[in-house]
């Protein structure tokens, strides 16, 4: 065999080869030695790899489990001596309000340029913050009561350490008065560190401290819930008449190049499509989680139909002969038996494919869903952004505290990723037959 | 609206298959005597199917062509609006349609006025009048659906006639999928070349779309030349195979000669989880790592390195495309007869010489299969060179320098304003177009040489 012929020269072309001598042996040598050098090779690969994604999932870890914090100030305002209509709590001016209640926390008189370095320290949403909660709980009215206020990005920033103050004033976002109010504010003991339930139950805000993903996940939601009514009864409609029922003729044929073409066609091309057809020639709204689940459905049908085409001829033809024989029609005979034995496989690539539709993010980017949207969508025709394109506005967004939050909400998208492979994962090893 | 009207046909199909079941059922019990050909059950689902499917089909339709029939007789009615041109019509029914929905930025002219008033009548017209339409469907498809109801009528049959005509039309899904990317992109990428010739865009050395959109906005010139798009899109996958294919090889190796099956059953999936991690993330991870890494690697060595560094993208993109590469050629040296390998060891050959020299040139078509599925892959992804690659096309060899790719730019011009009548949007449709081609050529290559390998053992 020619394949090996370089590593094997005789000695001499009529002599027996002498096994022992020098030359063999350092042959020998070296060629156990190309052995190791791939195995070494192979290993490094790995190793690189698995190092990459392990720095991956490292930084990202590092950089936003910050955000699942947030810095809080407890600010108490007695409401009773402010100037509120009972009956028009809305016009009242909270700004006023709020901010006489904030200086009094600190006990001191401040002038005017210091008033400002010192509301700076709170979010500059405090006085709806404190609106909205006496919306709520009028009986809020009655005396003086604890608000939790968020504090400013900056100041967050600071908290948590990020903020050098080493550094020259005019190069840090907060100045040396700011740091020296927020010390004061710490002694009084009113500083504190909870969880950021904001995170989740807060949607989009051009203020990092206030901004949370509930209009992004909201949007998934239904964004997952449209592609899923389409694809899975669409899909498995298909698998089964290419499966079961069609002849083998040119169109079957088409359809199936179709099919595995499909499922290699760049998602940005199945944006396009959303935008010329779904926008463009039907008139659909822009931005709603119906056009971007109608998009996905279409990338996720590929992968549901080639699962079923693999699962249904597992299922034994004993199965489907008993059926027939006892004189179920070919339907009942599929319906009944073939496919409730095949579904937890199809169930599991379902589950996968809609993971990698929860990913997807260019498709969603062209028809729109990444606009500005400061309250999560009530359904699929509503407006609405999804987890990825959420990530990808943070991203885009030059404050420090959207760094921590991208990384928080990159945390929050790949947890569902890993919450849905291990319900598919279950599924395979719980309820999947092999025969 | 239409969502309570989906709501309420399929309650309506639902006792009308109930209904349809039990009285079903009494006759069967009544005439007694002859065999009924179908199951009660059976009657119920042929009921709901003529109660639900034509009202839900044809409240598809209605919703599908309400908006544009509204918006031409609005515009009908509109004084004077025969002599203008369609993108001003497109300006007025949208600017009606935002006073409409009390968006008003700027009084409104009392025509428009006169328009408001007659869209918000229509639409309350054709609310009620598509509730009034579906609501008669649904009562004669129950009408017939239940004067069929009898026992020798073959329910059953009907049922699966349905049931075989709807498998046959999800079928043709992907068909309709393929069939309307190619005409939304055929179409779109024609208006284009109709302002721009096809030429220019084929083999022009510039790339600057940003032109103005508005009369009063400072913008370039403009100029279509796709070669440095493409370019660009070449040498960041270029750069990604770089890293990936001999990673993804060594790595298949490995795994499936030299590794423990212990090792194997757990180093696999990791390498899986790459390619589970949705490009986004990827690509943040690019701009907040990677590219500040690359930067200073550059200035160590005395290169200046933009901040989106073509290496940047192209690194880590091709670290996405590791475990793709790794388990095809793991595949494909499955693939390979054990009697190849056996014989190879027979002669004397070591792991590593029966590996070179006789496992990967068996392997190769299949490979090669993969590693273009792969490059395919790489041009067509784009959320990675979106966050991480530059928006200017130049045409440079040079890793540390920034370039743009197909994808970026479809997405960069299609972000923001996107009117359908500016060559600025209707570029990313034929750069979409060419992206289509180049994909599908790559996969069909990719399809016939794993085929022809197959074939061969």
């Amino acid at each position: 065999m020619s394949a090996v012929s370089d590593s094997f020269t005789p000695s001499s072309p009529t002599g027996p080869v002498d096994w022992k001598s020098g030359a063999m042996a350092g042959r020998r040598k070296a060629r156990y030695a190309a052995d190791r050098r791939l195995q070494i090779y192979g290993m490094v690969a790995i190793a690189f790899a698995l190092g990459f994604l392990a720095t991956l999932i490292g930084t990202l870890t590092f950089t936003g489990y910050r955000a699942f914090t947030q810095t809080m100030a407890t600010v108490e305002i007695d409401l009773s001596q402010a100037e509120i209509d009972r009956s028009d709590i809305m016009g009242a001016n909270w700004r006023n309000i709020v901010r006489d209640a904030l200086v009094a926390q600190l006990g001191e008189d401040l002038a005017p340029p210091q008033q400002r370095d010192y509301f700076g320290l709170f979010t500059s949403s405090a006085p709806f913050l404190v609106r909205d909660a006496v919306l709520r709980d009028p009986s809020l009215l009655d005396g003086p009561a604890r608000f939790v206020i968020p504090m400013s990005d900056p100041l967050d920033q600071l908290a948590k350490g990020q903020v050098n103050t080493d550094l020259p004033e005019n190069q840090r976002r907060v100045n040396d008065r700011q740091v020296e109010y927020f010390q004061q504010l710490e002694q009084q003991g009113l500083i504190s560190r909870p969880f950021n339930w904001g995170l989740f139950f807060n949607a989009d805000s051009r203020f990092p401290e206030l901004a949370g993903l509930a209009g992004a996940i909201s949007g998934s939601f239904w964004l997952l819930l449209v592609c899923f009514l389409i694809s899975f009864p669409v899909g498995i409609a298909a698998a089964i008449y290419l499966e079961e029922f069609a002849p083998k003729n040119r169109l079957t044929d088409l359809i199936e190049i179709n099919i595995n073409n499909l499922a290699a066609v760049p998602s940005v091309v199945f944006g396009l499509l959303g935008l010329a057809v779904f926008l463009g020639w039907f008139g659909l709204p822009r931005s709603a989680p119906l056009v971007g689940g109608m998009v996905l459905s279409l990338m996720t049908l590929p992968t549901i139909i080639i699962v079923t085409r693999a699962a249904l001829p597992s299922v034994p033809s004993s199965i489907r002969e008993a059926a027939l024989g006892i004189g179920a029609s070919k339907h009942e005979m599929i319906f009944h038996h073939v496919l409730p034995l095949a579904m937890p496989s199809i169930l599991t690539g379902t589950i996968i494919g809609l993971a990698q539709a929860l990913g997807e993010t260019a498709p969603l980017l062209l028809i729109g869903m990444n606009a500005f949207i400061t309250s999560p969508p009530a359904g699929v025709f509503e407006a609405s952004t999804a987890l990825p394109t959420q990530i990808y506005i943070w991203a885009d967004s030059p404050e420090r505290g959207f760094v921590a939050r991208t990384s928080a909400a990159i945390l929050v998208l790949l947890g569902f990723l890993v919450v849905m492979n291990a319900i598919a994962i279950f599924l395979r090893q719980r309820f999947e037959r092999r025969w | 609206m239409a969502g309570y009207l989906i709501g309420f046909l399929a309650l309506a199909a639902l006792v009308s298959a109930i209904a349809g079941a039990l009285r079903a059922g009494g006759k069967r019990d009544m005439a007694a005597a002859p065999k009924a050909h179908s199951r009660p059950i059976y009657h119920g689902l042929n009921a709901a199917i003529w109660t639900g499917v034509p009202a839900f089909v044809f409240l598809l339709l209605w919703l599908l062509f309400q908006n544009g029939v509204i918006d031409a007789l609005v515009l009908a009615s509109y004084p004077g609006s025969d002599q203008l041109s369609g993108p001003q019509k497109d300006l007025l029914i949208s600017e009606i349609r935002q006073v409409a929905s009390g968006n008003i930025f700027r009084e409104p002219t009392p025509e428009v006025n006169a328009a408001v008033e007659h869209l918000k009548s229509l639409q309350s017209l054709a609310t009620w009048a598509m509730v009034a339409l579906v609501a008669g469907i649904v009562a004669l498809g129950a009408f017939f659906g239940f004067r069929v109801i009898e026992h020798r009528y073959r329910a059953r049959h009907s049922v699966e006639r349905s049931v075989t005509w709807f498998m046959m039309f999800s079928s043709l899904v992907a068909i309709l999928t393929t069939a309307g990317i190619v005409a939304s992109l055929v179409f779109e990428a024609l208006q284009f070349f109709a302002r721009v010739p096809v030429t220019e865009f084929l083999f022009g050395l510039r790339w600057e779309p940003q032109i103005a959109i508005r009369a009063d906005q400072v913008a370039g010139q403009g100029a279509f030349g796709m070669i440095p798009v493409l370019f660009g899109t070449f040498v960041i996958s270029a750069l990604a195979m770089a890293v990936a294919v001999p990673v993804g090889i060594l790595s298949a190796i490995y795994l499936t000669e030299y590794a423990s099956q212990r090792f194997r059953a757990v180093v696999k999936p990791m390498l899986e989880i790459l390619a589970g991690i949705p490009t986004i993330v990827y690509g943040f991870f690019a701009v907040l790592t990677v590219a500040p890494a690359i930067r200073s690697l550059g200035q160590s060595i005395g290169v200046d390195a933009s901040p989106n560094s073509a290496m940047a993208a192209g690194g880590v993109m091709g670290v996405m495309l590791i475990p793709f590469i790794s388990s095809l050629s793991d595949d494909a040296f499955a693939a390979v007869p054990r009697a190849m390998r056996e014989g190879s060891y027979a002669l004397g050959a070591t792991k590593g010489e029966t590996i070179r020299k006789v496992l990967l040139p068996a392997a190769l078509p299949g490979i090669v299969g993969g590693v273009l599925l792969a490059l395919s892959r790489a041009v067509g992804e784009t959320m990675i060179v979106v966050m991480a690659a530059g928006l200017i096309a130049k045409m440079t060899l040079n890793p540390f320098e920034s370039v743009t790719t197909v994808t970026v730019q479809i997405v960069t011009l299609l972000i923001g304003d996107s009117e359908f009548d500016n060559p600025k949007t209707l570029a990313a449709f034929a750069l979409g177009l060419v992206l289509f081609l180049i994909t599908l050529g790559l996969n069909l290559i990719a399809l016939r040489t794993v085929r022809k390998y197959r074939e061969r053992y």
